[in-house]
């Protein structure tokens, strides 16, 4: 490194160059945004957590076929009724499930703020009711 | 009576505890002008305050190998050394709590002794990125050391005092006089970052090269205190810095003194933030070779400066 | 100065300088490089046997994490090689917005880069800058494709989502806003002093090693080395548009950050492009489940460099073998040549100018012997077995350690 005298051939260089621009920050916005005390909204369309609609399921089970993690499973609680359950721990968000069903069942939300203090907590399952879907977080199927 | 007083004076104001509630507001004051210059939010104001009790609460680990006996007494002798250092300094009178003919010297040499205790503490803490690290500190001393001393010393010069509240003095008898030694208060400024190892000059402490450098096997309260004489140490030499460069408004009573003292540190940790936030880290060599090219030349240039003024005064 | 000690200092797998494992054994003689040794393979998650066990749709998902930043990369790559075998002609709208999402991801790749170069030489503020600009082009991704990694545009067939005609003034916009900025950082880099000092001449790869060492992408075009996949074998749109390829011959990291400062001026006239062009017409078109037989080797120009996919299928709804060959794997090569005759202090920004992605690299390579033979398969146990005999024979303890399966101990 000894042939290098400290100042290549064609680059001039000063020190300091950034200096204007930094000392104008001190008059701006932070750009931080503060987290949770400020909520970032993700654009629409952003995938989040899957909701099932468990009225339109029919128990073809492509959802399961196509899913990358496996976090997809599905009971047959009665006749033509069927009760999903879904792990937001293994799910990577790709929303192929949604692509994928026929029956338009599955609706992606844009919900990420989904972490648990217990691994058990991240299994969510939606029930089957015959009046309205309603989706309630259970502890383990 | 007297000797109460004075123990006040050295422990509590302006002496040890002034030093370091000043020293953490002196990281405040950094941490949160580097963020904000970075377009950043920054910490809020007790961070420091918080930093050092979670440090204080947390196990220290010694490595097995290290030398229990210098890795404990290396951050408590910098402290120490600062504390001491910081006794001689005037701050807003001529009037420090020590002082006698020669404190300048005595005061450089002891704000010489935190980097000595980086390198034996990282020297003894046998890990190899503490190795590196100290190495790098010493080495760094050899480049940054002569320039800063240089130009500490041409003030003292023009003043024909070695005491620095002694130079205080002559430069309030015959005013204006300090503003021939701004060129020493530049060179001042760029070796200061040396010595506290920011940025540029930050290689003894490089995080992505050695980890942390010295600091590397440090932990819980060697640590809170190395990072407390860290802190201390910037404090004392800015005031240093401040009394031997800027020596104006020294005879003002205590209610405009200390504001204006305050006010002199603050201007020079906001300068040291400026410079920290716009440059990148330069290499122990390239550090070397900008140091003696160019650094020590202008500092001798001062020292000329004040020889030839002092024979036209 | 010769017979000074050599230190071995550990350069990871753990360590400040590399955002992920891998680790360089270096022989220090004072503050200079003897020699570097590398090792790979923390980071292998045998992605590619589980291709092999997962349909076609599922591995459109396990390829894309191969990676965080050169996610798309990856993905294009993988879709590209299945729908040559199956034989599909991908409608002309689907290709565009391919094509401006792979370059969307270079320009976040590029500035990511940047930050990180800035953080590696101690340049603080350049990193929190950078990043600050590229959550603009972070944003607009998330708005495009429903995320902001791992994009999951694509389909077999075409992609999954359109552009929405009120996207494109969007998307024209923070193209506009990041020319501004990267012009500025172009003046920055080529002209603060001490950046200038710490890229400078350090990481000197001549163009003959660059050839033989096997470098690609920037590495090599930082050193004369014209070759960049999407002019030599153009796929996506690249055929339709015109752009420059930036070739450097300072042969060292300065070079190296000139041309990614480059490529990026280069990435924003590219989707300049593609979007004024951007024909009408569907997204996608269905494509089989099962894929003939077949195989099929795709070349992508990721952000790092030629990015290669080889996929075999056979008949099925699973691919009989997936192999990736990512750009890092190749630069890596030329890694200790760089740092020959170096500094310590060099060896952090001379390993972030290959861009590492030491992810995309560990993949399983196999080396057979000069004498032909097959090599050998070990059982689980016999690996378990190996792993603790290597151990114990470098002086580990393990009287506190209690192994699965009881080997050792």
């Amino acid at each position: 490194m000894g042939e290098k005298k400290g100042r290549p051939g064609e680059k001039k260089g000063r020190p300091g160059e950034m200096i204007l621009s930094v000392l104008g920050s001190l008059f701006k916005k932070p750009a931080t945004m503060r987290y949770p005390f400020e909520k970032f909204r993700m654009p629409d369309h952003f995938r989040g957590q899957p909701k099932f609609k468990s009225e339109l399921c029919t128990g073809c089970r492509l959802c399961i076929r196509d899913c990358p993690s496996q976090a997809i499973t599905i009971t047959k609680i009665g006749e033509k009724k069927f009760e999903a359950s879904i792990d937001l721990g293994k799910c990577v968000y790709c929303a192929q499930c949604q692509e994928t069903c026929p029956r338009k069942v599955i609706d992606i939300t844009t919900d990420f703020e989904l972490a648990q203090l217990d691994r058990g907590k991240l299994k969510v399952t939606f029930h089957a009711d015959t009046t309205k879907a309603c989706v309630e977080e259970s502890t383990g199927t | 009576m007297n000797a109460l007083l004075d123990l006040l004076r050295i422990l509590v104001f302006p002496g040890m505890i002034f030093l370091v509630v000043m020293g953490m507001a002196g990281q405040y004051l950094d941490r949160k002008l580097y963020a904000r210059l970075q377009n950043r939010v920054g910490p809020p104001w007790y961070q420091p305050v918080a930093d050092l009790f979670k440090l204080l609460g947390k196990e220290s680990v010694i490595p097995e190998e290290a030398d229990k006996g210098m890795f404990r007494i290396a951050p408590v002798f910098a402290l120490a050394a600062v504390i001491t250092a910081f006794l001689y300094i005037p701050l807003w009178n001529a009037r420090p709590v020590l002082s006698f003919q020669g404190d300048l010297v005595v005061v450089l040499y002891l704000l010489l002794i935190p980097t000595l205790t980086f390198f034996l503490g990282g020297w003894y803490s046998r890990s190899i990125f503490s190795t590196l690290g100290a190495v790098r500190s010493i080495t760094q001393l050899f480049a940054y050391e002569i320039p800063l001393l240089i130009s500490l010393l041409s003030p003292a010069l023009l003043a024909n005092t070695w005491s620095i509240s002694g130079m205080v003095q002559y430069y309030a008898e015959h005013p204006y006089r300090w503003l021939f030694n701004l060129i020493g208060f530049g060179v001042g400024l760029i070796t200061l970052l040396g010595k506290l190892e920011r940025v540029p000059f930050d290689a003894p402490e490089a995080e992505t090269e050695i980890v942390a450098g010295s600091f590397t096997e440090y932990s819980g309260r060697h640590l809170a205190f190395f990072r407390l004489a860290i802190d201390s140490e910037a404090i004392a030499s800015s005031s240093l810095l401040a009394a031997v460069f800027l020596p104006f408004g020294m005879g003002l009573p205590l209610w405009w003194g200390v504001p204006l003292y305050l006010a002199k540190v603050a201007g020079i940790l906001f300068v040291l933030a400026v410079l920290r936030t716009v440059f990148a880290r330069l290499r122990m060599d390239q550090m070397i070779n900008f140091c003696w090219r160019y650094v020590a030349p202008i500092a001798f240039l001062q020292v000329i400066i004040d020889l030839v003024i002092k024979e036209v005064f | 100065m010769s017979d000074e000690r050599v230190v071995t200092v550990p350069i990871g797998p753990q360590h400040p300088a590399l955002k992920e494992p891998e680790s360089f054994m270096v022989d220090l003689r004072g503050e200079k490089i003897d020699a570097v040794r590398m090792r790979f393979g923390y980071n292998h998650r045998g992605i590619e046997k589980g291709c092999e066990q997962r349909s076609y749709t599922q591995d459109l998902y396990l390829v894309e994490r191969v990676c965080g930043i050169c996610s798309y990369a990856h993905s294009t790559a993988f879709v590209q090689a299945v729908e040559e075998i199956a034989g599909l002609e991908l409608p002309r709208r689907a290709v565009y917005i391919r094509t401006i999402i792979a370059e969307l991801e270079r320009v976040h790749s590029h500035l990511l880069w940047l930050g990180v170069a800035g953080h590696e030489i101690g340049f603080d503020t350049l990193l929190m800058y950078t990043w600050r600009d590229r959550e603009q082009v972070m944003i607009l991704l998330a708005r495009l494709t429903g995320n902001r990694v791992n994009y999951g545009m694509n389909t077999l067939g075409g992609v999954r989502r359109d552009i929405a005609p009120e996207m494109i003034p969007e998307i024209l916009k923070v193209v506009d806003s990041l020319e501004e900025r990267v012009k500025y950082y172009i003046n920055l880099a080529t002209s603060e002093q001490t950046v200038i000092q710490r890229l400078s001449g350090v990481g000197k790869l001549t163009r003959e090693d660059a050839l033989s060492l096997g470098t690609v992408g920037p590495t090599a075009r930082a050193s004369g080395v014209d070759r960049d996949t999407r002019r030599d074998d153009p796929y996506l749109a690249y055929r339709d548009v015109s752009f420059k390829v930036i070739t450097d011959t300072h042969c060292d990291v300065y070079g190296r950050t000139v041309v990614r400062l480059g490529e990026l001026l280069e990435s924003f006239s590219i989707v300049r492009q593609l979007i004024k062009n951007i024909p009408d017409g569907p997204i996608a078109i269905k494509a089989p489940r099962r894929i003939p037989e077949g195989e099929a080797v795709s070349r992508y120009e990721a952000p790092r460099g030629e990015d290669v996919h080889y996929v075999r299928g056979n008949g099925s709804e699973k691919p009989e073998r997936v192999k990736v060959r990512a750009p890092t794997l190749a630069n890596t090569q030329s890694v200790s040549k760089m740092l020959e005759d170096g500094y310590l202090a060099d060896l952090p920004i001379v390993i972030a100018a290959i861009d590492p992605c030491f992810s995309c690299t560990d993949r399983m390579v196999s080396l057979r012997e000069n004498d032909g033979n097959e090599g050998r398969t070990m059982s689980w146990e016999e690996v378990s077995r190996y792993g603790v005999e290597w151990h114990k024979a470098r002086g580990i303890d393990f009287s506190r350690v209690r192994i699965p399966g009881g080997a050792g101990a």
